[in-house]
């Protein structure tokens, strides 16, 4: 009884890692960047829904929803300011350090803002869950919710990529951009997109990381953007289904490791296991491997 | 293909960077003494005719609640010995820097005490940052009290010393005091790898529980980079049916795994050490769970005896909350020094390491009456020996049990 607890436990925390590494895998697919800041929108999501709950009194749901408009705003505002005009730097590596600062920027804005005090995060999921089996094998509520609202945002994502005129224009923009652009698309206008659906998942995210384990830091975000970014290239970078099996994944593997070999060990099996994938299939598990004709 | 690895490796690469530099952001917070010290500091700085003390502890971060305990608690006795006609009729200046728990910034915290003239230790409050600052002191040859960092190498020299238990005094106490109590017959261990502290006192929780009549069930590990996340270790310790976990950590890890384990239906006893005092005091955490936890200290704020009241009201008067343990540890580190002082005979102008040299023999002479403990002696290593005593959580308040 307790493997399967074990079993949902890990799937809970891997439908979070997995919402995270949507994020990280849609705006490299589409800009070919990796944006070291997600992490931290994850926190300052975190803190909006806590800030709105405990501060101003609002409902759980209003509270997230005005946390998914302040992210999707802080991260559309983040590409214009910081990565936009870096966009055709003579270096890949201009932008790839300049989201590093962007990540670091945000951490100590709320330790100026919240302070370095841990706070506890208040229950934003009324719903206590149930107890299967004569009270061995309890799912909390958050479990529950943490694992549908993975699969509602895949099945949204997947849809939206694959049927609308948006979607479209990602694609497009992930292939090729200039062609992209000679056809007519505002491949501006389609990274901002990106990047306002990947923070607006990092601002739900943060909810369901914060009411899972409720403790909140300005560094809250850090650890599990790592290893949001760790599923994404495990399952393959740039792939959205890569993201959803290599978040779960990555997820039962941390908590398996920690029940079945050591308690300490968890972080070290996680990354051991990245190394291992990518040395036998560089690309990630579903990853693509594109021919670079020259 | 190329180009793709090359990006991982990158990645990775900037990865180890951040998490090298984790932890980075630093707040600094210096508490200027009360007015008739600002008054003080004023007129006579020019010569040395007050005793300098320097306090380090967190104020800001996750154990932020002993900081500012051991803040206000050292402010609370400097301002009574000084309103009383000081140590040997010097006055004392006191300042307090932030360490945020953090071993590097509690050492520019204590080079910025040094830079302002300190002359005596009182800190750190927590165990790692005080194991690295115990080691400019020795350089310095600087006295150094410490009220309430347990771990053996944060007071390895002998110009340091503590007014708390050490580690292995912790683990072992625990262990002895619920075996003869009788509290628990299964035990599960939840403890932090990553931490001194923790695996100190776990190390000899586990030696002693073999000589107690009750078995430790499971011992689960966790480490700073994954103390959110405790279902798997609870679930263990579940498993091995276990009545009573013991939790040799601090509180706000310890408010994460009461809460889970309530999440999960589980319902043991719980014991901790001095890390679980301030557990009430964490925000949104729904204190009720922490009814019937019960914790080691040498303090509570419902005992008694006159001094306590005394301390208990004077405290609340002048900061608006309960006093915890760490308020009354540090309380006493001021009135130790103030003893020690007055046995040697030591003055303001004397030079730091002759205050240091003088102080080191003086400690081992005294024998203090304090809140957390009464005779209470050093010996040269700088442990003092006094009694244990354990409290239980009941109705949101500590009871002497």
């Amino acid at each position: 009884m307790s493997f399967i607890s074990y079993l949902i436990n890990g799937i809970s925390l891997g439908s979070v890692y997995a919402i995270i590494a949507l994020g990280y895998t849609m705006v490299y697919g589409i800009a070919k960047m990796l944006n070291f800041a997600h992490g931290d929108v994850i926190m300052i999501g975190a803190y909006v829904v806590l800030m709105g709950m405990t501060k101003a009194g609002l409902s759980p749901i209003l509270a997230v929803l005005i946390a998914v408009i302040i992210c999707t705003v802080l991260g559309v505002t983040v590409e214009r300011v910081a990565y936009r005009p870096l966009r055709n730097a003579a270096s890949p590596l201009a932008v790839l350090i300049t989201a590093i600062g962007v990540s670091y920027l945000l951490q100590n804005l709320a330790l100026l803002i919240f302070g370095a005090n841990t706070q506890s995060f208040p229950t934003a999921i009324a719903w206590k869950g149930f107890s299967l089996a004569g009270g061995t094998l309890n799912i909390s509520g958050e479990t529950v919710i943490t694992i549908a609202a993975c699969i509602v945002i895949m099945v949204a994502l997947t849809l939206f990529v694959q049927k609308t005129k948006q979607g479209q224009a990602m694609r497009a923009v992930s292939e090729d951009r200039g062609a992209a652009q000679l056809m007519g698309i505002n491949v501006n206008g389609t990274i901002a997109l990106t990047f306002a659906i990947g923070s607006a998942l990092a601002a739900i995210a943060g909810v369901l990381l914060c009411s899972a384990y409720p403790s909140l830091t300005p560094y809250t975000g850090a650890m599990p953007g790592i290893k949001a970014f760790v599923a994404a290239v495990f399952g393959g970078i740039g792939s959205i289904p890569g993201a959803l099996i290599g978040g779960i994944l990555l997820g039962i593997i941390e908590i398996m490791g920690k029940a079945y070999i050591s308690s300490q060990m968890a972080d070290a099996i996680v990354f051991a296991v990245l190394i291992i994938v990518l040395l036998v299939k560089p690309t990630g598990l579903l990853g693509k491997n594109i021919q670079e004709k020259v | 293909m190329k180009k793709f690895t090359k990006f991982v490796s990158l990645a990775l690469a900037s990865v180890l960077v951040i998490s090298s530099f984790a932890g980075c952001g630093s707040k600094e917070e210096s508490t200027a003494t009360n007015d008739s010290q600002d008054a003080a500091e004023t007129s006579e700085s020019t010569g040395a005719d007050t005793f300098k003390i320097g306090g380090i502890g967190p104020v800001t971060g996750g154990a932020a609640a002993y900081g500012t305990a051991v803040k206000n608690g050292i402010q609370l006795a400097v301002d009574e010995i000084n309103a009383a006609g000081g140590i040997n009729g010097k006055q004392i200046e006191y300042k307090f820097e932030d360490d945020e728990h953090n071993a590097e910034k509690a050492v520019n915290a204590y080079n910025t005490l040094k830079d302002w003239g300190m002359q005596l230790l009182i800190g750190t409050v927590t165990s790692a940052p005080c194991t690295a600052v115990v080691e400019k002191t020795k350089e310095d040859n600087m006295f150094q009290l410490t009220p309430s960092a347990t771990a053996v190498e944060s007071i390895q020299y002998d110009n340091a010393f503590r007014i708390c238990f050490s580690d292995p005094n912790q683990g072992t106490e625990s262990a002895k005091y619920i075996g003869e109590n009788g509290l628990a017959e299964k035990i599960a261990v939840i403890y932090d790898s990553s931490d001194v502290y923790s695996s100190g006192i776990y190390a000899n929780f586990a030696a002693e529980a073999e000589n107690q009549p009750f078995e430790i069930v499971a011992a689960e590990a966790f480490t700073a980079d994954s103390k959110t996340d405790f279902t798997v270790q609870l679930q263990k310790a579940k498993d091995a049916n276990a009545d009573m976990i013991f939790l040799p950590i601090y509180y706000q890890e310890a408010s994460l795994i009461l809460t889970q384990a309530d999440k999960m239906g589980y319902k043991p006893s719980f014991f901790g050490c001095d890390g679980l005092d301030g557990i009430l005091g964490v925000e949104n955490f729904d204190a009720a769970l922490a009814e019937g936890a019960m914790l080691l200290t040498p303090f509570t704020a419902g005992a008694e005896d006159d001094a306590t009241q005394a301390f208990v009201t004077a405290y609340e008067e002048a900061f608006g909350e309960t006093p915890i343990q760490f308020a009354a540890d540090a309380y006493d580190c001021v009135y130790a020094i103030k003893a020690a002082i007055e046995s040697a005979n030591v003055t303001p102008d004397m030079s730091v390491s002759d205050i240091c040299d003088a102080l080191k023999t003086a400690m081992t002479e005294i024998t203090m009456d304090g809140l957390t403990g009464s005779g209470i002696t050093w010996s040269a290593d700088g442990e003092p020996s006094k009694e244990a005593k354990a409290v239980v959580i009941e109705n949101g308040e500590y009871k002497v049990m």
